[in-house]
């Protein structure tokens, strides 16, 4: 097998180097726990105080209302698990949307089930964008808090956070955003946008795995969710992963300071991808918005064949993408941000998601798409639902 | 994730196309289920020597390869000895399946049974142990059809 190329960083990325420098001291030198009162601790504290600073920064926050958690996941499930808890002399609503991450569907399944909670699962439109009006006529007075995410993790479509933020706002409800895929892809601003809390992981944007944050705005009175020492203003108990903190501190000042000329190339990459694609191979989809979409993200259904299929056969050439097929869910049903935007089962389960870095050039994406042209028309070779859509185009 | 002898099926498929008036052909599964599987027979009617056996595929590694696996393991047999052929041995074959891919191998025993259903009722003759395939192998795994 010849190089490889990555194409799935929704899924992962790598640890940038000067991410990896930043870290390895506190490995092996900086080693004290950042709550001991001795000189040498105070170098850890020092750190994650650095950290805490430059993700504030990268989100026009304050440095207090940074609170590191181990992940994405954790920091969704305390958001919404916290504010059921906190505000529920208020009400019991929650409203999010059909396309969001399961860290967030499945708490809010968990909450409906067993603490009682009501949630609406607001649809979104053939390019996975939020229905705003269906959005607002769900708010009764009970709703105290409206969870969508920032950017679509599958489909790469962007949010109209803006417009979210002010109608929860102009209601009196929390707004949280789950923004694991943005942070770092597209500009972020919590004041200019009215975002309450905020979930990110630092491994999607080049920083260390194990590592993410919930941001929570002043004011907002929720509770620790995981109980014990004081750690983070006495939120969120455990002794810091001080590598880990520090990592995503730099990858989040990375992100920032590399934004406009990374995704600025990838954007142009991405397209190419989708033009060659959309041009060269027939009975083709392109999943999510043409352009209110991650810069990095291209999502494709292609029509007859099976995703799990064109997965193994990119594999063999050393490509590594991923797919919203049963198949790959280990379930009998596609991805459920597949079938929210309304495409039928058989199309879903053809769907490839290739995610680029700043590191994906245009000699990769046309060695991807003449690979691509060659496994589509090898699977359709072998297809029974090609087989029977041709016999009928010649009836 | 998979065995090498998926992958060699997967990547090397036997027998995939079609026979141009088989003597009977079987499709089972569902698109909504990500698989079906289309299996071609040509037999001879003196003998009952399943002369050849193709298939079309549409699924997933696993799907592919139990279909390349089981048109291997009837081609040469009679009716009789291929009726005996069972998703475990096609399993087996293939030095096992990842448990969430247990359902593909159904499929191809399912297809090579309705295949032979085919022929059995093209020919009007009885074949012992057969029963009328079922049209969607998944029946009954899901609480309700959805429509689009």
């Amino acid at each position: 097998m010849g190089k490889m190329i990555y194409l799935d960083n929704a899924a992962t990325t790598k640890t940038a180097p000067e991410v990896v420098e930043a870290m390895l001291p506190y490995f092996t030198e900086m080693y004290g726990n950042p709550s001991s009162i001795y000189d040498f601790a105070s170098k850890s504290k020092e750190g994650v105080t650095k950290a805490r600073g430059q993700i504030a920064d990268a989100l026009g926050a304050k440095r207090e209302e940074i609170y590191f958690t181990a992940g994405g996941s954790e920091a969704d499930n305390w958001a919404l698990k916290a504010t059921f808890e906190a505000y529920k002399s208020k009400g019991n609503h929650i409203i999010t949307t059909k396309i969001e991450h399961h860290a967030i569907l499945h708490t809010c399944e968990y909450l409906e089930k067993e603490r009682g909670a009501k949630i609406t699962y607001v649809d979104v439109d053939e390019n996975g964008i939020v229905k705003l009006d269906e959005l607002e006529k769900a708010i009764t007075p009970e709703t105290i808090l409206i969870s969508v995410m920032f950017a679509n993790n599958e489909i790469g479509s962007i949010q109209p956070i803006k417009e979210i933020g002010a109608i929860a706002k102009e209601h009196g409800i929390l707004f949280h955003t789950d923004a694991v895929q943005a942070f770092g892809q597209v500009p972020i601003n919590v004041d200019e946008l009215g975002i309450d809390m905020l979930s990110s992981s630092g491994h999607k944007l080049n920083g260390p795995k194990g590592i993410g944050f919930l941001y929570i705005r002043k004011g907002v009175k929720i509770r620790s969710f995981v109980h014990g020492g004081a750690q983070e203003r006495k939120r969120r108990a455990g002794t810091e992963n001080v590598p880990g903190i520090v990592g995503y501190g730099a990858a989040a000042e990375r992100a920032i300071r590399t934004m406009e000329e990374r995704t600025a190339k990838e954007i142009q990459v991405r397209d190419h991808f989708i033009d060659r694609i959309m041009k060269e191979i027939p009975y083709v989809k392109l999943n999510g918005h043409p352009t209110k979409r991650l810069p990095n993200n291209v999502n494709v259904s292609f029509q007859f064949i099976e995703g799990e299929s064109m997965l193994l056969m990119l594999d063999n050439y050393g490509v590594c993408a991923s797919s919203g097929s049963a198949c790959t869910s280990g379930s009998l049903d596609p991805s459920h941000v597949l079938l929210a935007i309304g495409l039928p089962h058989e199309i879903a389960h053809g769907s490839l998601r290739m995610t680029l870095s700043e590191e994906t050039t245009m000699e990769d994406a046309d060695f991807v798409v003449d690979k691509l042209k060659e496994i589509v028309s090898g699977l359709r070779a072998m297809s029974p639902l090609y087989e029977d859509f041709i016999k009928k185009q010649k009836n | 994730m998979y065995s090498e002898k998926v992958m060699d099926h997967f990547q090397h498929p036997r027998n995939v196309g079609e026979i141009e008036n088989a003597s009977g052909v079987g499709t089972v599964g569902n698109a909504k289920c990500g698989d079906i599987m289309r299996i071609f027979l040509d037999i001879d009617d003196e003998t009952h020597i399943i002369r050849d056996c193709k298939f079309k595929t549409f699924g997933c590694g696993a799907a592919v390869a139990t279909s390349s696996m089981a048109t291997e393991m009837v081609k040469g047999k009679t009716i009789e000895e291929a009726m005996k052929l069972t998703n475990k041995a096609v399993m087996e074959a293939l030095d096992g399946l990842p448990p969430v891919k247990v359902h593909c191998s159904l499929l191809a025993e399912e297809a090579v049974h309705a295949a032979l259903w085919d022929y059995a009722q093209k020919h009007h003759i009885e074949i012992e142990g057969l029963k009328k395939p079922k049209s969607d192998i998944h029946e009954g795994e899901e609480d309700e059809a959805e429509e689009y």
